[in-house]
């Protein structure tokens, strides 16, 4: 063997060598460094969390320890309904694990109509059309209504999900600021009269957990003949009489022309889904990427969220309990002297607002290490560059854990200096 | 004075408010980089320039403007 082959052998093992400036990945430094240091600090990596047993809808054990969730956003508790997983393991037992196909092809099982049938009914609409998650469903209707010189006006807080779909599609996109009528009154009365709109709203917004004025934006948007999706991903189950959300809570039931869902919150599994009255709703499945070119939900999953949301439907103690719930929880954390993201318990969310990263770590890993799961999140996804840890709620929390619940937060709150 | 430069005086002054660390601004300036504005900050921005000029400037016009002259030549060209 020659001090020249083994040269050769040593190099073959190295990875090939790539320019500094041309290493795709050296974009990435700053975050690397940035989480780097939030790691040499010592606390736990908050996005690395594992949920090693799910014990309840508001249970688990996360490193060995038992914990309550208060970061889902399993609202109406509906992960471990009976009937629900029943319905689960039936369509495991008939249909088997997967489609391995397109909604379009050969990904549309009996339980994916089902699901489409038990949303028309929930929400009294013609049509529906169920997408594999919430983000295909905004990605897929908003790159698919909104065409070529035709205009996508949001708002400025609007979720990724709106932002991507906007991305994907070829329209032009104007953004309004959040939750303004009068920002959007304004933006829409510049736009050349002409050209098709889409005005995308969401019902309750998910950083701060505020509600949409719809009533009053609706209606500007009905002004200028604009189009109206509203998202009601986080009110599906317990706002309005049959607990479709903000828009029906607020009268619009016969203003807005879409509305985008997801399976995952309220609903309890995974998938998305758009609902509409409009006579030519059907045609979004040929046109819309990525309702077709994606494999379908499956069967399991379409089944127990089929059951689910015909469970929503009469589900008016849990409705009750949740709303009990958020106030209980809103109430407690207000007279502990938190600044919270509402002034009152508007929604299922609770956000509590902390001065920096630093401190919302530290608060987060106290109460982790006391039992209790809460989410954090920081900029970008949050507004005005706030760092928040938010509470959900679900029916299923009991008075009893949500007094331990705001005991934990005063304890923790204490000791980083969030409170007196 | 020609029009373009009306527009580089009226953004330049728009621009004042927005510009805590008082850099020096040129036509060559670039927003991100040069002044060092985040997005909320560019927001709030273009906001004010939109009303100033009774425009709208779409978020795929913007992605493409990343120095002050490109903002100028796109505020003259949506002025028609």
């Amino acid at each position: 063997m020659t001090e020249t082959g083994l040269q050769s052998e040593a190099l073959s093992l190295d990875p090939p060598p790539v320019a500094p400036e041309r290493d795709l990945m050296n974009k990435f430094d700053g975050l690397i460094a940035e989480r780097q240091a939030l790691l040499d600090s010592g606390v736990i990596d908050p996005f690395a969390i594992v949920m090693e047993q799910v014990k309840s809808p508001t249970q688990a054990v996360i490193a060995g320890r038992d914990t309550i969730l208060l970061g889902t956003y399993n609202y109406m508790g509906m992960t471990f309904d009976p009937d629900v997983i029943a319905a689960g393991k039936a369509a495991l037992d008939q249909f088997g694990s997967g489609t391995n196909g397109s909604r379009m092809l050969n990904g549309t099982f009996r339980d994916h109509v089902e699901a489409e049938a038990a949303l028309r009914e929930f929400y009294g609409t013609r049509g529906a059309i169920v997408f594999s998650t919430g983000y295909q469903a905004n990605l897929g209707i908003i790159s698919t209504l909104a065409g070529k010189g035709e205009y996508v006006i949001l708002d400025a807080d609007s979720h990724a999900s709106i932002y991507d779909g906007c991305a994907l599609g070829n329209a032009d996109i104007v953004r309004f600021r959040h939750n303004s009528v009068e920002d959007l009154d304004k933006r829409l009365g510049r736009l050349p009269p002409e050209p098709g709109k889409l005005v995308v709203l969401e019902g309750v917004y998910s950083m701060l957990g505020d509600i949409a004025p719809l009533k009053e934006m609706v209606a500007v948007a009905k002004k200028h003949g604009a189009m109206v999706l509203v998202d009601e991903a986080h009110s599906m189950g317990f706002f309005g009489a049959n607990g479709r959300g903000v828009y029906e809570d607020q009268g619009l039931e016969d203003q807005v022309d879409f509305v985008v869902g997801t399976f995952s919150k309220s609903v309890g599994t995974v998938g998305g889904f758009c609902v509409s009255n409009h006579p030519k709703f059907e045609a979004v499945r040929f046109a819309c990427r990525p309702y077709i070119f994606t494999a379908s939900l499956p069967p399991s999953v379409v089944a127990t969220a089929a059951t689910s949301i015909r469970k929503l439907m009469g589900a008016t103690a849990k409705r009750e309990q949740l709303w009990a719930n958020a106030r209980q929880l809103h109430g407690g954390l207000t007279a502990l002297g938190f600044r919270l993201g509402t002034q009152t318990p508007d929604s299922a969310i609770v956000a509590v607002i902390l001065q920096d990263q630093e401190q919302a770590v530290a608060m987060w890993q106290a109460l982790l290490e006391a039992g209790l799961y809460v989410n954090m999140a920081r900029p970008p996804a949050t507004p005005a560059g706030t760092f928040l840890l938010r509470c959900s709620l679900c029916a299923e929390h009991t008075p009893a854990q949500l007094e331990t619940v705001i005991a934990m937060f005063a304890k923790a709150g204490r000791a980083v200096g969030a409170i007196d | 004075m020609s029009d373009r430069q009306q527009i580089l005086d009226t953004v330049t002054a728009q621009i004042e408010p927005f510009n805590k660390k008082k850099v020096p601004v040129t036509a060559a300036t670039t927003f991100q980089g040069g002044l060092e504005w985040d997005s909320l900050t560019v927001m709030d921005f273009v906001a004010a320039i939109e009303d100033e000029f009774d425009i709208t400037i779409t978020m795929n016009m913007q992605a493409e403007i990343e120095t002050v002259g490109q903002l100028v030549d796109a505020v003259a060209k949506l002025q028609g």
